[in-house]
């Protein structure tokens, strides 16, 4: 077992979906109300890393990171040292290529609640504040804590785009999905065994939990 | 006073006037689609019309001409919704404290039990929204709407998700309830017969324009267009050639099958002219079978159809050359007079109740 991995691994799951559930509950909510005629083209570009290859994302990423790319000569200027193969940089692509994931199913919570609530909420004096923490967060929230451990538990999973823009530095980029296959190119196929039977056991865990949510999601609405 | 001015071209044609007192309740009726709901999301603010003007006691919530928008939420409105739009995970209690979350928590609460009491939901505080029949619902939406002690009260179809008995009820509760508010009340509805029995006003609309307004008597008896006379059901609409025509002496005479009908003076007719008129099915006399009256306004038909709907039957007459006359007789009365299918009639079509378009 490769602790190192799996701690960066978790760090990396974690964060992800930390970092993107505000931005993602802001997007998925505009998505879901919006009139808005770009509504599609958005849309279009948000699902692009579902349907892409991982190697084609993360050439485009490794792109746009690298030294040469602005974003990337800009961090090298700022931190003085690259963008590129450093944890930062496979957090900032796993950012990107988890929005899908943490956006969809966040825009389906939100588009599930009957425009009639909100126009009660407003007739009722509620402030858009008001109205998203008292009445769409808590219609939402099985919804949304169903998109974040979709993205975690994606995260952990995620093999080409984190070899293209990672690499495979130990301590630094190397995920357990990555040391999985380093074991299995060193012929230790013990330890990918047992890290295999881990990451199998935490996805089974998310889908359960992703399951039992759906439940709640139909509890919250009072129907059950 | 709310007085309402709305008028645009798409996406819903809107073009439509009216006035509701404090203390009145004001009925918008109309097919499905003749904009009565929007009109009233728009009065809420909920709907952007686009030429609006929405006045509340003087107070403007929205003038187009001068720019003028007041949020919605900062429009002191109490609506009720046609699904109720509870909060469905929320209490009951906190459905209609919500409406005055802005309250110090000991006012919030008072004004809160007030409301629960005045609609009868006393002890039913702490269920959700699921746990309600839709009567208990309706009135949890009521009491939400009014804790706010709102300046106009809007009502968007709200019988029509409940069933019949529960209904009945509540037009009873809410003829209760609205001699307590000295406010405008809007309320939207398909439905005739409620607008008959809860309105003091009511406005006849069609694709978003607003035909007549009046009692709902006035309206009812007496449509303005034939046009009205459809949508209240009007069922006896006839164009007939004028025979006679005199107005200073207050004479009218068209010809309808083979008689002659008075009807009321109209001051434009000529003679040979064609001129539509009607009269409402509970309008016509029935007389009896066969029996020369001698009336002027006596007309002999035949018996079509009976139609027997609780305590009243239904007829639909039919007159020599084809025209068909509907008029409504008591069950009693029905079975006294002998009246039989394909067996003669004899109607009269009192010249008062008589409706020139």
């Amino acid at each position: 077992m490769d602790w190192d991995a799996l701690r960066i691994s978790a760090v990396l799951a974690l964060s992800t979906a930390l970092l993107l559930s505000v931005p993602g509950i802001a997007l998925a909510r505009w998505l879901a109300y919006t009139r808005n005629p770009w509504r599609n083209l958005i849309e279009a570009l948000l699902t692009v890393p579902l349907i892409l290859p991982p190697t084609v994302l993360g050439f485009y990423l490794l792109s746009v990171l690298g030294n040469g790319a602005p974003l990337g000569a800009w961090y090298q200027a700022l931190f003085g040292a690259p963008l590129a193969f450093s944890f930062t940089g496979l957090l900032v692509a796993s950012l990107i290529f988890n929005l899908p994931f943490t956006v969809m199913p966040m825009q389906r919570a939100f588009g599930a609640i009957a425009p009639e609530l909100l126009d009660a909420a407003r007739t009722c004096g509620l402030s858009r504040w008001r109205t998203l923490w008292r009445i769409e967060l808590p219609l939402a929230w099985p919804g949304l804590l169903t998109a974040l451990i979709m993205t975690a538990a994606h995260t952990l999973g995620e093999f080409g785009v984190v070899l293209m823009v990672g690499g495979n530095i130990p301590g630094e980029t190397r995920t357990i999905a990555i040391a999985i296959y380093d074991r299995v190119q060193a012929f230790d196929l013990d330890s990918a065994a047992n890290m295999s039977a881990l990451l199998l056991v935490i996805s089974l865990a998310a889908l359960m939990a992703v399951s039992w949510l759906g439940g709640r999601r139909h509890h919250e609405r009072g129907l059950l | 006073m709310l007085e309402v001015a709305l008028k645009q071209a798409a996406p819903i044609p809107l073009d439509a006037a009216f006035q509701c007192a404090a203390g009145e309740l004001l009925a918008l009726v109309g097919p499905s689609g003749a904009g009565k709901s929007t009109i009233l999301r728009a009065i809420a603010g909920l709907s952007r019309v686009a030429d609006a003007r929405v006045c509340v006691g003087g107070e403007r919530w929205q003038d187009s001409a001068q720019g003028a928008w007041l949020a919605p939420s900062a429009r002191p409105v109490g609506m009720v919704f046609q699904s109720y739009a509870l909060f469905p995970h929320l209490s009951v209690q906190d459905n209609v404290a919500e409406a005055v979350h802005r309250l110090p928590r000991e006012e919030r609460r008072a004004r809160v039990d007030k409301a629960l009491a005045m609609v009868g939901l006393t002890g039913l505080e702490q269920r959700r929204p699921a746990q309600l029949s839709g009567g208990q619902m309706q009135r949890v939406a009521l009491a939400r709407a009014l804790v706010r002690e709102p300046r106009v009260l809007l009502l968007d179809e709200p019988f029509a998700a409940v069933d019949q008995m529960t209904r009945e009820r509540l037009y009873e509760e809410l003829a209760l309830l609205r001699a307590g508010l000295n406010i405008p009340v809007v309320l939207v509805t398909h439905s005739l017969h409620e607008a008959h029995l809860l309105a003091d006003r009511m406005v006849v609309l069609a694709a978003g324009a607003s035909l007549q307004q009046g009692t709902p008597g006035e309206v009812l008896s007496r449509p303005a267009t034939r046009e009205v006379a459809r949508l209240v059901g009007f069922n006896n609409l006839y164009e007939s050639t004028v025979l006679a025509a005199d107005p200073g002496h207050g004479l009218l005479l068209v010809s309808w099958g083979d008689s002659e009908i008075a009807l009321p003076p109209r001051r434009t007719a000529l003679l040979g002219d064609r001129i539509a008129w009607g009269i409402g099915a509970g309008d016509v006399v029935v007389v009896k079978a066969a029996r020369a009256t001698g009336e002027p306004q006596a007309v002999s038909l035949s018996l079509e159809r009976a139609a027997a709907l609780g305590d009243s039957v239904h007829l639909t007459l039919r007159a020599s050359r084809g025209e068909r006359l509907r008029a409504v007789v008591t069950k009693r009365f029905f079975e006294r007079a002998g009246l039989e299918t394909g067996g003669p009639v004899t109607v009269e079509l009192p010249r008062d109740r008589i409706v020139v378009f």
